[in-house]
């Protein structure tokens, strides 16, 4: 393709000088909470494979899953969890073509932040009752 | 060089055709862990901090057992193509295709000891 000139062409502005808003907030939470879910997976995984393997290395996993910092981990994990969740449905809606208004976009936007924390503080309070 | 139609310009170009199904698998996923996740949360996290006979019995049953394996399977897939779609957008180069791989095989690996740990309780 030597007619397309790839040098000296205007760059979009980025992400970082536009003002944050919740249509772009949301949206980069979405995707941080679904990577860093990867860290929850994996202590799932571990506190798993050490119940598969002995009680020695259920004892070690389970205590520090259960210890003040891996409850403050998995609560904040629980809430990763419920963000993505959330944010991940608003996708399938979107799929489906409804709501693509800016309007609506910020609505569902707060929905997302606003009921992943009340959804965390309900399924919080279910595990406590339930255990 | 003028002679170049548009077509011509633009062909090679774009997604090669598999960002559709990409993303058809991410909507399957998400779909299917949108129902998982209610009922993984409130069989695993109970299980927490109990003793270590009680969780080996607990995951020997059929229900915990099965919606924690359809749950790692499911969550690692997602992940796996999700992770794809991050580092498509911010690494380049043969940084990305060893980030990919990187990505696939750590999801793999993954699922395959969460599933090994419930067989091995559930056998």
């Amino acid at each position: 393709m030597p007619d397309v000139n790839r040098g000296n062409r205007p760059l979009s502005p980025h992400l970082t000088i536009y003002r944050p808003q919740i249509t772009s907030i949301s949206s980069i939470l979405t995707r941080i909470t679904g990577n860093a879910l990867l860290l929850s997976a994996l202590l799932v995984v571990w506190w798993l494979l050490a119940a598969a393997t002995s009680p020695s290395a259920f004892a070690l996993a389970d205590g520090i899953l259960t210890s003040i910092f891996g409850k403050l981990v998995l609560v904040l994990s629980l809430w990763g969890l419920c963000y993505h969740l959330l944010a991940g449905l608003r996708h399938l809606y979107w799929d489906t073509g409804g709501s693509m208004e800016i309007v609506w976009a910020e609505k569902l936007g707060w929905a997302c932040v606003i009921g992943s924390v009340v959804l965390t503080a309900i399924c919080v309070a279910i595990i406590w009752g339930i255990a | 060089m003028a002679y170049l139609t548009d077509r011509k310009r633009a062909e090679g170009l774009g997604s090669a055709k598999e960002g559709t199904h990409h993303h058809w698998l991410m909507m399957v996923s998400s779909a299917s862990l949108a129902v998982l996740t209610p009922f993984f949360l409130f069989t695993f996290a109970p299980m927490l901090g109990k003793p270590h006979a009680d969780v080996v019995a607990y995951f020997g049953q059929p229900f915990p057992a099965i919606i924690t394996a359809l749950m790692i399977a499911a969550t690692f897939m997602h992940f796996k193509n999700g992770v794809q779609a991050l580092i498509e957008d911010y690494v380049h180069g043969v940084a990305r295709k060893i980030a990919i791989i990187g990505t696939i095989c750590l999801s793999y690996v993954a699922a395959a000891t969460g599933l090994f740990a419930i067989a091995r309780m559930a056998l």
